[in-house]
């Protein structure tokens, strides 16, 4: 099915299960313990083997030698693969850094050995027997110091996020010489890890030259393609399984060493292995959110009316990788005819950086948000007024291009309404409830919509189960539930009368789990399989199909009525079939929004920053599940909490890798930093999205939330940090003596 | 450039980055090949195996273990109960807690040889799908949780929590330690932040666990 055209009336308008609150329908097996993860599956294959990786000790050089002998000899040992016994694996689009082979080392933590054993403790003891002679090279690890030999680069994210080298509209120097208000500031964002609970894990078994994996992975279809890639083996020989997903958060989009070394162990073992990165490996082994130094200028008239907008971003990654394009969404966000965006990127041998939930808007968010508050404190404007304001419904650099639909206005005064806005003081520090100076924020959010093809297959059964499967996956973000909705909407059938099977590379390519593309996608995916199968049962019937209604699990048209499943017969019915999409995206700008607000104390003694209150107001489209959206919301704020206040991996400058790579270093949000979370969602519905008027919510959240966060301890305290994460020891040197 | 064994190596690199970065971790992957510098134990003989009989769920099980083998590796690689998760192996993360003669532990952070006898009740041993514990139930009701994968461990701390609340036992955010700990959001979020929920599904926690302490009470 093309999309090419606005949606009209169509059975998903019902609303019959689509649009509800519905509790998940995997929620039971998580919550038992009975949804199977990647190294879980006893079941899947006999006699699995352990698997153990070990990883670089430098972070750059070469390897002269690997004394194995030992290892080798070691109880349980099976086999093991040293990254000298092969040269440099061919690698997919999606990967910078090598996964495996030869012997230079890009990266600290790289894959250099697994071991297999009979057991775990076996093929752990194993590893730590290896014996590897290093041939150091000095490598660059500091952003700030590499920062002035950054070259212009274009960036996309692959996830809905980019912007060219440089874009310029209008003149911005001239503008911003003669703005009468002006800022000019340096943000700094650090280095994050996705952290997402569940380490990577495979397990592969070999039969003959055909390779399955059971894995945990949210991009099956790429995950496919780039495994047998840099295996060297024919892609229709290789499959993936991932039908649960722990949490991926942008870390698991791409084909990683766990995969590639768990088939290399079988294949030398032969024998099923199962294997997981370690949780230290998970760091500096994958990929990372960069770190970014954001420059940005903003010049305005005495009315509050932005003329100049610029934003500049560096960061760092390995030779041949992207910029984090942390200036995306100022391309879009607010009127102003003159701007400029840039992109700048250094090399560095840390770690690979690449997408982590919002990348581009995360990060830049944190850095706009906070000029605007500035800007709107210079100007001697309300912040949230100072948005509005400076509102655009069509695209500012180029008129002609409008918003398919854009309620940022709508969110951030209803927000500011239902949080109590009006209480904010507008001088800071004036707000004391006993040690905690408390203060109110507020941040725009932004965060485009993305148009993928996906596919799905539907099966109808002689009882009317209808079985939907496509290789779309869950990564926590209740994809299983919306799919089963949409099925039952559109075959007009009770939810409990749908299947979903997600997660196999066997089942139709969907467009997968990432930059909150897969919730519109997938979902029109599945009704443009849904709506072939109709067809298919109207022809059957011998009813028009135009004409044919899909109610209570009858199919209807005129007088006559006949229950689904006999409709399908004792062999059942199948339909296959795929959305894909024409030129809507390019004629409209689809985005989402949000209004972000917050409440925090900061403790006048300690410097200690807590988040009291949250509010995110969001425009995304049709809701499909508000339940699951809600949560979807609520997480990514609390991503967005770790962001402002806690998240960093330290780097060791001198050896060149991430030093708190373990949960215990590497802080995030727990309960207790975090308070009661509301979220609004407005109503609407975007047809020229897709035939569900949908469109993404899951890391809408996180966008704005970091920069609310940070205004909201300025509003309390006067004190604005502008290097991320707004830690203690930032602040207390600034607070005002104690009473 | 220099050109150095992995031994000296390691060495120096300690001795660096104990100066510069007091108490953080130590470079050099020395956490995840543990004994790559000095080590003088792996090409030892067989490893030492060991019978352990634990009471899970209700019943009894016998195991013959690697005296290595964790708690959580016994229960997941032996047993398959694989409801318990293993989300750090370093007791950072939670998700692997279970219940021990009714307290919660990290089950990764104890050697199963440890619990010779011990009553060890994890998530498959609270509920099934078809027959949900409250707690569970009250989860799936308030969509405590998204990917799945901190679950398990979030319900077991949080039955075994709210015992610990009942019993008297007061936390850091217990104002009158004299008084029994009362029921509050802030007391479920302090005695809570042993479990990380990376998704942040923790708002929605609390409600599930304030519904259930509530029935309670």
């Amino acid at each position: 099915m093309k999309f090419d055209t606005p949606a009209t009336n169509n059975p998903i308008d019902q609303l019959k299960v689509v649009g509800r609150p519905l509790d998940r329908i995997d929620g039971p097996l998580k919550t038992t313990g009975q949804a199977p993860y990647a190294y879980e599956r006893h079941d899947a294959v006999r006699n699995q083997a352990y698997g153990f990786i070990l990883g670089s000790a430098i972070a750059k050089g070469r390897i002269d030698a690997m004394d194995t002998a030992a290892a080798r000899k070691a109880p349980g040992v099976l086999a093991i693969v040293t990254t000298l016994d092969m040269p440099r694996l061919e690698k997919g689009p999606m990967n910078t850094a090598s996964l495996f082979g030869g012997p230079e080392i890009q990266h600290y933590h790289q894959a250099i050995a697994v071991v297999v054993a009979e057991s775990f403790e076996q093929a752990r003891d194993a590893a730590a027997a290896i014996r590897v002679e290093y041939v150091r090279q000095p490598g660059r690890f500091d952003l700030a110091a590499e920062a002035p030999k950054a070259k212009l680069v274009p960036g996309d994210s692959g996830e809905g996020s980019g912007a060219p080298p440089e874009e310029r509209v209008g003149d911005f120097e001239g503008a911003f010489a003669t703005a009468a208000v002006k800022l000019d500031a340096t943000y700094t964002t650090p280095d994050e890890s996705h952290a997402m609970m569940e380490p990577h894990a495979t397990i592969a078994a070999w039969e003959g030259d055909k390779l399955t994996i059971w894995t945990s992975n949210q991009m099956i279809a790429w995950g496919k393609r780039d495994l047998a890639k840099t295996l060297g083996i024919p892609a229709e020989n290789v499959r993936l399984d991932s039908p649960y997903v722990g949490g991926g958060f942008g870390g698991k989009l791409f084909l990683r060493a766990d995969a590639v070394l768990a088939a290399l162990g079988a294949k030398a073992a032969r024998r099923p292995v199962k294997l997981t990165l370690t949780r230290p490996l998970v760091a500096n082994n994958t990929t990372h959110r960069p770190a970014t130094i954001q420059r940005i200028r903003l010049g305005a008239g005495r009315d509050g009316k932005l003329t100049a907008i610029a934003h500049e971003s560096i960061s760092g990654d390995l030779e041949g990788g992207q910029p984090e394009t942390a200036v995306s969404q100022t391309k879009l966000l607010y009127a102003g005819a003159n701007r400029l965006t840039s992109l700048r990127l250094a090399v560095l041998d840390l770690p690979e950086g690449n997408a982590m939930r919002a990348p581009g808007e995360a990060p830049g968010l944190m850095a706009l948000e906070v000029a605007m508050d500035e800007m709107a404190e210079s100007l001697g404007m309300d912040p949230v007024e100072f948005r509005i304001l400076n509102d655009t419904q069509v695209d500012p650099e180029d008129s002609e291009r409008r918003f398919s639909q854009r309620q940022l206005v709508e969110c951030l005064r209803l927000g500011a309404e239902r949080f109590g806005w009006s209480r904010r003081s507008a001088t800071p520090g004036q707000r004391r409830e006993g040690r905690w100076m408390v203060g109110m924020g507020v941040a725009a959010g932004f965060r485009n919509n993305l148009l993928m093809k996906s596919a799905a297959r539907v099966r109808l059964d002689g009882q009317g189960v209808v079985t939907v499967e496509t290789d779309m996956t869950d990564i926590g973000t209740g994809s299983y539930t919306i799919i089963a909705q949409t099925a039952a909407e559109m075959m007009g059938v009770e939810l409990g009368q749908v299947r979903v099977r997600l997660g196999d590379s066997s089942f139709p390519a969907s467009a997968g789990s990432g930059g909150q593309w897969g919730a519109n996608n997938s979902t029109a995916g599945v009704y443009a399989a849904c709506m072939t199968l109709r067809e298919a049962v109207a022809r059957k019937l011998g009813f028009n199909s135009a004409e044919a209604e899909f109610v209570d699990g009858q199919v209807r048209s005129g007088n006559r009525s006949v229950p689904l499943g006999e409709a399908a017969g004792a062999d059942g019915m199948a339909a296959e079939d795929q959305i894909e999409y024409g030129d809507l995206a390019k004629r409209y700008q689809q985005s989402t929004f949000a209004g972000h607000f917050v409440e925090v104390g900061v403790d006048a003694a300690t410097g200690e920053t807590r988040v009291r209150r949250m509010l995110a107001v969001c425009a995304a489209g049709r809701i499909l599940n508000p339940k699951s959206a809600r949560s979807q919301v609520i997480g990514a704020m609390t991503m967005g909490v770790g962001a402002a206040l806690m998240e960093e991996l330290a780097v060791d400058k001198r050896h060149g890798f991430f030093v708190n790579h373990d949960l215990a270093g590497y802080e995030v949000p727990v309960h207790a930093d975090i308070p009661h979370q509301e979220v609004i969602f407005l109503d609407e519905v975007d047809p020229i999205s897709s035939p569900m008027k949908a469109k993404g919510v899951g890391e809408l959240g996180l966008c704005g939330v970091g920069a609310a966060i940070a205004n909201a301890a300025y509003n309390a305290t006067g004190i604005r940090v502008r290097d991320y994460p707004i830690t203690l020891d930032k602040m207390i040197a600034r607070l005002p003596e104690l009473a | 450039m220099e050109s150095s064994s992995h031994l000296s190596l390691t060495r120096r690199a300690l001795v660096a980055a104990a100066a510069a970065t007091a108490g953080a971790t130590t470079p050099e992957g020395a956490d995840a090949q543990p004994a790559s510098a000095g080590n003088s134990s792996t090409d030892a003989g067989t490893p030492a195996m060991t019978s352990v009989s634990l009471r899970v769920n209700g019943e009894l099980r016998s195991l013959e273990l690697d005296t290595r083998t964790t708690l959580l590796d016994a229960l997941r690689e032996h047993l398959q109960l694989t409801g318990s998760k293993k989300g750090c192996d370093h007791g950072q993360c939670g998700a692997c807690t279970v219940m021990v003669d009714g307290r919660r532990v990290y089950s990764c952070l104890t050697l199963a040889v440890m619990h010779e006898g011990d009553e060890v009740t994890t998530i498959e041993g609270l509920g099934q799908p078809e027959t949900l514990h409250p707690m569970q139930a009250a989860f799936v009701k308030h969509d405590g949780y998204q990917c799945g994968y901190c679950t398990p461990g979030q319900i077991c701390a949080s039955v075994a929590m709210l015992e610990e609340i009942k019993a008297g036992v007061p936390s850091h955010v217990t104002a009158d330690l004299m008084a029994s700990p009362q029921l509050t959001a802030e007391e479920i979020r302090e005695r809570m932040s042993g479990n990380i929920c990376r998704c942040g599904a923790y708002s929605n926690i609390v409600e599930a666990i304030t519904e259930v302490a509530g029935r309670q009470a």
